[in-house]
């Protein structure tokens, strides 16, 4: 088994070397300096890391005012309470407002699985992408991480990074290029597309090599941006598999797969399965049962695969 | 800055007429508009007049000039009185008010900071603005700069609970760099502020979060010169400046009329408001 990487760390590292290099760099965050591992950036600013307290309406706005002072900051929190609590600050403070904040939304998904429903961010994609001018990505691995928070840092404008907790494994290397809105193609196959991102993307490549003994060649596609969503790439897969499945820790109704199935059905409709939690809260259990749970497993993604694959029986 | 060279009645004087001709042209554009906010354009009024030809070191031809003061209006939807003394000013030309609101214009019923200049951050929703002004006045201290962040609240906006989390931030971290003015005129869009879900002591709150709080006449110009020209209230504290006002100031059937929060005059109101404003010069 490969080592499991926490993308938290890749995002904390990053920070400080950003740090470094920018004294414009700032954290802000809710008394969260450890679930958003900014310990090491407080150790080296001190002065530029703002703890704000309990209050993420507050958090946001003042990230936005930091932004309006000429600083970059980087406003982190549990994704659940950035986005749930602090959803109109995100819209009317930051992407409105075209604030250059980088809103960081940690512990993502299920990955607070055991603590239940009001810890799971599941509802994020769709909260997030519904508003204009906020680029929105969920990273696959450290080194997809690395790059989109140092990307995020020198693109002038309003992003939400959602980071999960959860291990995964490495699949870039410094030979990759991540870029905003541009899906990367991890491996290529006429038979069907698997759509995927953040730690759902190990599950789908997994996923494609079980599709093989099914003689089944699946596409696999990392959609690290949920929003701008990368059209050309869907398209292509539409076109050129002629079916497509979507795979997000994220509730089934107004995320990865609505974003895509927005695409398709106005450009190349064709048949599509939306992988996901469906439309329920989570129960409790840790976020590996959780996932199983719900069929996010490579084996779930493949068996819907097979079922999209099938003929259909009249 | 305020201008020490110039005696003290004339400038009083010079802020009384750009004033008046605000609310004029403020209630003219309303009327045009068929929206507006009239009853709170009109209490903050002589606020926004004093901060922006006495107070606060912008300069038009150079808005977004990273040294300026910060002005936040919170209390977006009197974005009426915010437009008419942002042109009075020169940040954009007095003609454009007709367009207020109309399709496509710049000057939307709420300000927006893409569209036009000196306007800081995009506010509406209440509670908005402090939160950002302490984001602001925290990036001022970072960098030992000298600029100052002002805030307008409304009075019923304090209801909001954002504005505590923010108050609590500034007070912890001593913000002196940052003042917050309640255009506290009692009223609401329904009701008294009172009958509704009452804020005082309001002053005692304030005070209690880490504040230093003055209490003037949000009409009288001798008095908001002596305040503003006092800031900090006490070094190592933010400044909550509650100024007491009357909604509608200026227009006698308007003042102290929660009615007239949002009502548009119709043209025979306009002309009689006009008429008491010219006399009042």
């Amino acid at each position: 088994m490969s080592t499991l990487f926490d993308c938290r760390n890749a995002f904390a590292e990053t920070l400080v070397a950003l740090g470094e290099a920018d004294e414009r760099i700032v954290v802000v965050n809710n008394d969260s300096i450890g679930s958003s591992k900014t310990g090491a950036f407080r150790d080296r600013f001190p002065d530029r890391l703002i703890n704000v307290g309990i209050a993420e309406q507050n958090l946001v706005g003042v990230g936005a005012g930091l932004a309006n002072a000429g600083k970059i900051p980087f406003v982190c929190s549990a994704a659940c309470f950035l986005t749930g609590r602090a959803l109109e600050q995100i819209k009317a403070d930051v992407a409105y407002s075209n604030a250059n904040v980088k809103l960081v939304g940690v512990s993502s998904g299920m990955a607070y699985g055991p603590l239940g429903a009001t810890h799971h961010s599941i509802e994020d994609f769709a909260w997030t992408r519904a508003i204009a001018n906020l680029t929105v990505v969920a990273p696959a691995d450290p080194e997809e991480t690395a790059q989109a928070v140092r990307l995020a840092a020198n693109t002038p404008g309003p992003v939400f990074l959602r980071l999960s907790r959860m291990g995964v494994p490495a699949l870039y290397d410094h030979s990759y290029a991540f870029k905003f809105g541009k899906a990367s193609m991890l491996r290529d196959g006429g038979d069907v597309t698997l759509i995927a991102n953040g730690v759902m993307v190990t599950r789908a490549l997994e996923a494609a090599t079980l599709l093989e003994a099914h003689g089944i060649e699946a596409r696999v596609l990392n959609m690290a941006t949920v929003r701008p969503l990368d059209q050309e790439a869907i398209i292509a897969a539409a076109r050129e598999t002629g079916a497509l499945v979507t795979v997000e820790e994220h509730t089934t109704y107004g995320g990865l797969g609505s974003a895509v199935a927005e695409v398709v059905v106005q450009t190349v409709p064709v048949p599509m399965r939306i992988l996901g939690v469906p439309g329920v809260f989570a129960p409790t259990g840790d976020p590996a049962w959780l996932l199983e749970h719900f069929g996010l497993t490579p084996e779930g993604i493949c068996d819907a695969a097979l079922e999209l694959k099938k003929p259909v029986l009249r | 800055m305020i201008d020490t060279s110039t005696p003290r009645t004339q400038q009083i004087e010079t802020l009384r007429r750009q004033a008046n001709q605000t609310r004029c042209r403020d209630l003219r554009m309303i009327h045009e508009a068929g929206m507006g906010h009239t009853g709170g354009d009109l209490s903050a009024t002589d606020i926004l007049t004093t901060l922006y030809f006495e107070v606060l070191n912008v300069n038009p031809n150079n808005p977004a000039d990273p040294n300026r003061d910060r002005f936040i209006m919170s209390k977006g939807h009197c974005s009426g009185a915010l437009y008419t003394t942002l042109a009075y000013r020169g940040f954009f030309p007095v003609e454009e008010l007709s367009t207020y609101m109309q399709p496509l214009s710049r000057l939307n019923g709420h300000p927006d900071r893409t569209k036009v200049p000196g306007v800081e951050t995009n506010t509406g929703p209440l509670g908005h603005g402090l939160p950002v002004a302490v984001g602001a006045a925290i990036g001022a201290k970072l960098d030992q700069a000298a600029w100052r962040v002002f805030v307008l609240t409304g009075d019923g906006e304090l209801q909001e609970g954002s504005n505590w989390e923010a108050a609590m931030t500034a007070g912890h971290r001593g913000l002196d760099n940052l003042t917050v003015i309640v255009d506290r005129n009692r009223l609401q869009q329904g009701d008294a502020v009172a009958n509704t879900v009452r804020l005082d002591p309001l002053a005692d709150k304030w005070r209690a979060f880490g504040w230093a709080v003055a209490e003037v006449d949000g009409h009288d110009y001798d008095a908001l010169l002596d305040v503003f020209g006092g800031l900090p209230l006490e070094t190592g504290k933010p400044t909550c400046i509650i100024a007491h006002t009357h909604k509608g100031k200026g227009v006698s059937f308007m003042e102290d009329k929660a009615g007239w929060h949002h009502r548009v005059p119709t043209a025979d109101e306009l002309q009689k408001a006009l008429a008491e404003l010219e006399a009042a010069v």
